[in-house]
């Protein structure tokens, strides 16, 4: 008998389906460093190499990497969770990251400890690898897949399937660049058209039986320059889906553009072809792809339901009272779900940061809570358990506050994306994630979370013009940049109004510059106008989409209207009389902007 | 040199030895902790007590009044990962006492797995050992200063990877002591640690140095971590970055990134 025989006994009633790792991977990519290191391995080809396996460069350094880790779906198990919460705290900074597109993160790794992050993941049958590089991304599917009121069926099966269908496949290794799908469960919850394929469940009658299938949207996304996509045919059915995607990303590869990194994303393809050629295009394409493929290539859709099962309860612990504060994150934290009696419960995160601690906090609280037996991550940086009792929320919010995970909030504009911006992108000019937090911080303050206005708004926060914040689609939306008075810099933000990612996607638009420091009092000056302007079924969001469509008739009309009263806020100060408006967010020392290579285009 | 090739102890190889009654346990943690309940026949020498005064007479003094003379072998456990352990066990091997090792899990473990503990506190008749001080497992800071440039010299920072990115001794490389452990022991197997310092280039004979925030714990356990994985001319920087930075010497900052803002602390 050893300690290990011991130890190792907990058995979770769930446990990952698919195995996505393959630890040889892991020898291959240390004794790749090793050849780098030694200078046998040319700096492109290295960096290729790097992110087709998930590892990213770090600001100002080549001796880090960011580790990101694909969660398809957005699934993730409570083992899973634990393996997660080690190893940040092992390799990288105590802490982790959960990103905007169901990817998790760890920071600050040293280079040559990646392939030992990649052997312990595939312990619990996670990879990174493509989750960077010219490849297929993580695919996403909307955290409410199985749950929404709205949705026709679960595509969460076809999320999955696409994911294993692309993932070390041949077929998507080097594309012209990086490749995005999005399942979703409905029309709101979701991003289908900022994307390069988006995808909504849907049903039609076919003589008198019911059939499956999807609306697909093509050559959608954000970036320097963003674009809306578009839906390519009224129904796809589900045999064709995997046609689909195939033909698409054939046509991508054929001729996408490999010269110009600066526009090789499928979305410029698209606009410089004209969408009804490049429809054409995919549709002859897929025919062709439907006939010399249809014996062999299937995806592997496994729809068999997941297993719901209340966890046992060893003591009784409902009908106790509500601690303070449960009301309020009860509101702005949960969903009610299809399925009666449950809830999913959204844990409210600061820019997508979570502690070691705190995630195996989580893997725990899977356990106790959620009748699934695992968690699924969202599009704004955060985490969802499903599957929760009603019977069992209080309980639950409680252990939550035990932890310092039971912030309010979540679903509402009081908690910013914020992009990883100066602490830790090379192409970062200004702290966005901080700022996200400080909004964030501020916000909670001031109760704003509990305004029901206030609710359906975003707020996000990109630190440079590259969109990883997803601005362009934000209610209001900042980017950042380096402003001047005089010799001085100061961290200065491009803010724009009216973007929406739901059924009327479209770019926010873009109305001043705001500096850093002038964020906070800008957003509550936007909220003041609304409410001494807003009809009595307003939201932020509706009164926003008014005036960006110029159809408000309120004394304040347009996006130049809001600036005119805005500008008074953000003339820079006088150096000695605030110094500390020349300071970014976290930054103790003047602002300068300073840039490394970037590698987004790698 | 002192080199011991048995690093940890397993749990049931303990057991056994307390039965038969063939070796000193040493508990490290608090006295009040220690009072509550401990390994059977376990002394209590808190890591503070050791602190307050380690110049090698005073641990001779306690070595002694603990019943350790040359040939006792002595296993060390605490309840904090095995760091305040290995900076006792050093401290044994510092005034030549040879045959120590660490309990290879933690006193928390050992509970939890429902074996063996009391609150009876043994009688210990005193032993008279012997000084015979290794001065090649200690580094000082003036040792530090010049063994730094060499070239076969490496220097290990144990600390956790945010502090060390805030500030640390020019040339060391970063190596949590988080890394050390397994699932569920405080050291890796030796097969593991031997890949993770290989992949850092820690091998061969270089002569490595440790050291952490302040008192030589965290550092101490990368010492036994080194030498499980067989590299034997390891040295501890036991007054460690606290020393370094009241005597003013040089320290190297990761400039230009706002790291602290993605800790969720
Ligand atoms: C010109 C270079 C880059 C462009 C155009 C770019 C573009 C984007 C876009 C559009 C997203 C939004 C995800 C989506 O909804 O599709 C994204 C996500 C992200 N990007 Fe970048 N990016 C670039 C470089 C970088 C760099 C250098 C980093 C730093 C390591 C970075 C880190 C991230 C992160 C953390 C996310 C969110 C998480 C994720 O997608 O998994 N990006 N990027
Ligand atoms: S938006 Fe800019 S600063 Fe933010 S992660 Fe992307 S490239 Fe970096």
């Amino acid at each position: 008998m050893t300690i290990s025989d011991l130890t190792h006994s907990s058995v979770d009633p769930v446990s990952p389906k698919i195995n996505w790792a393959r630890v040889d991977e892991a020898d291959h990519f240390a004794e790749t460093v090793k050849l780098y290191r030694q200078g046998k391995y040319d700096e492109d080809s290295f960096r290729r190499f790097r992110l087709q396996h998930g590892a990213y460069g770090t600001r100002m350094t080549s001796d880090y990497a960011m580790v990101r880790v694909k969660l398809p779906a957005g699934e993730i198990y409570p083992k899973q969770f634990e393996k997660l919460s080690k190893l940040s705290e092992q390799y990288s900074i105590g802490s982790a990251h959960f990103s905007t597109r169901e990817n998790i993160q760890l920071h600050w790794v040293i280079l040559e400890d990646v392939s030992e992050i990649f052997r312990s993941l595939a312990e619990v049958g996670l990879t990174s690898r493509e989750a960077c590089g010219n490849s297929v991304r993580n695919v996403m599917c909307s955290p409410l897949s199985g749950v929404c009121c709205d949705e026709k069926f679960d595509s969460t099966p076809y999320a999955l399937a696409t994911a294993k269908f692309f993932l070390r496949n041949p077929m998507a290794q080097s594309l012209p660049r990086k490749f995005k799908f999005n399942f979703t469960c409905c029309e709101k919850h979701g991003m289908v058209r900022m994307v390069d394929v988006g995808l909504i469940p849907e049903i039609r009658q076919v003589d008198g039986s019911e059939q499956k299938g999807f609306k697909i949207f093509l050559g959608g996304g954000l970036g320097n320059k963003s674009f809306v996509g578009h839906q390519l045919e009224d129904f796809t059915p589900e045999e064709d889906l995997l046609y689909t995607s195939i033909a698409v990303m054939r046509i991508f590869d054929r001729l996408g553009d490999r010269k110009n990194l600066a526009r090789n994303r499928m979305r410029y393809l698209v606009n410089d072809m004209g969408w009804e050629k490049f429809q054409n295009l995919v549709l002859k394409e897929r025919a062709i792809v439907r006939a010399t493929q249809s014996v062999v290539t299937r995806l592997k859709v496994d729809t068999t339901p997941s297993k719901i099962t209340r966890p046992l309860k060893i003591s009784d612990e409902t009908g106790g009272s509500a601690p303070d504060g449960y009301a309020r994150w009860l509101k702005t934290n949960t969903v009610k779900q299809k399925q009666s009696d449950y809830r999913s419960v959204f844990i409210t995160l600061e820019a997508g940061d979570i502690t070691s601690n705190q995630l195996s906090v989580l893997a725990d609280l899977i356990r106790e809570f959620s009748s699934e037996g695992k968690a699924r991550t969202g599009f704004v940086q955060n985490v969802a358990l499903r599957y929760v009792h009603e019977d069992d929320l209080i309980p639950l919010y409680s252990k939550l506050l035990q932890s310092g995970l039971a912030k309010s909030g979540a679903l509402t504009m009081t908690t910013p994306v914020g992009c990883s911006g100066t602490t830790s992108c090379n192409l970062a000019l200004t702290n966005s994630h901080r700022l996200a937090k400080e909004i964030q911080r501020k916000f909670l303050e001031l109760k704003l979370d509990d305004d029901d206005d206030l609710a359906d708004s975003s707020i996000k926060i990109s630190g440079c013009p590259n969109s990883c914040g997803q601005h362009g689609i934000a209610t209001i939306g900042f980017f950042g940049g380096g402003g001047r008075n005089g010799k001085d810099m100061y961290a200065n933000y491009q803010m724009s109004l009216g973007g929406r990612f739901d059924g009327e996607t479209m770019l926010g638009q873009t109305c001043l510059r705001v500096p850093a420091k002038r964020v906070i009092p800008v957003i509550l000056k936007i909220i003041e106008l609304f409410k001494e302007n807003k009809k009595s079924d307003d939201t932020l969001k509706s009164w926003i989409h008014r005036i960006v469509n110029n159809s408000e008739d309120s004394a304040v009309k347009s996006i130049n209207d809001i600036k005119k009263i805005l500008e008074p806020l953000i003339i820079p100060p006088n150096k000695d009389d605030d110094p500390d408006f020349y300071l970014d967010y976290g930054s103790d020392t003047s602002y300068h902007t300073k840039t490394g290579k970037g590698e987004c285009a790698a | 040199m002192t080199q011991s090739v048995k690093i940890t102890s397993d749990v049931d190889s303990v057991r056994s030895e307390i039965r038969d009654n063939s070796i000193r346990v040493i508990d490290v943690r608090r006295e009040g902790d220690y009072k509550q309940d401990h390994i059977p026949n376990s002394v209590n020498l808190p890591l503070a007590t050791l602190l307050s005064d380690d110049s090698p007479e005073n641990v001779l003094k306690l070595v002694n009044s603990m019943g350790i003379d040359d040939e006792t072998p002595v296993v060390v456990y605490d309840d904090t990962f095995g760091a305040l352990a290995s900076r006792v066990a050093w401290t044994l091997e510092w005034i030549g006492h040879s045959n120590v090792t660490l309990l290879e899990t933690t006193y928390g473990n050992w509970k939890s797995l429902g074996l063996e503990n009391d609150s009876k506190i043994p009688d210990v008749s005193k032993k008279d050992h012997s000084l015979n001080l290794q001065s090649d497992i200690l580094a000082t800071s003036d040792y530090l200063e010049s063994a730094k440039s060499r070239e076969d010299v490496i220097l290990i920072d144990n600390r956790e990877r945010l502090n060390y990115l805030e500030q640390h001794i020019p040339g060391a490389i970063s190596l949590p002591y988080r890394t050390l452990a397994s699932d569920d022991k405080i050291l890796r197997s030796k097969e593991d640690m031997k890949r993770l310092l290989g992949n850092r280039g820690v091998s061969g004979n270089s002569e490595i140095i440790t050291y952490c925030g302040s008192v030589g714990t965290l550092s101490g356990l990368a010492y036994y971590a080194l030498k499980s994985a067989e590299l034997p001319n390891a040295k501890l920087y036991v007054r460690s970055f606290k020393e370094w930075k009241n005597l003013q010497k040089p320290t190297i900052k990761q400039e230009d990134a706002n790291y602290w803002d993605l800790s969720a602390e």
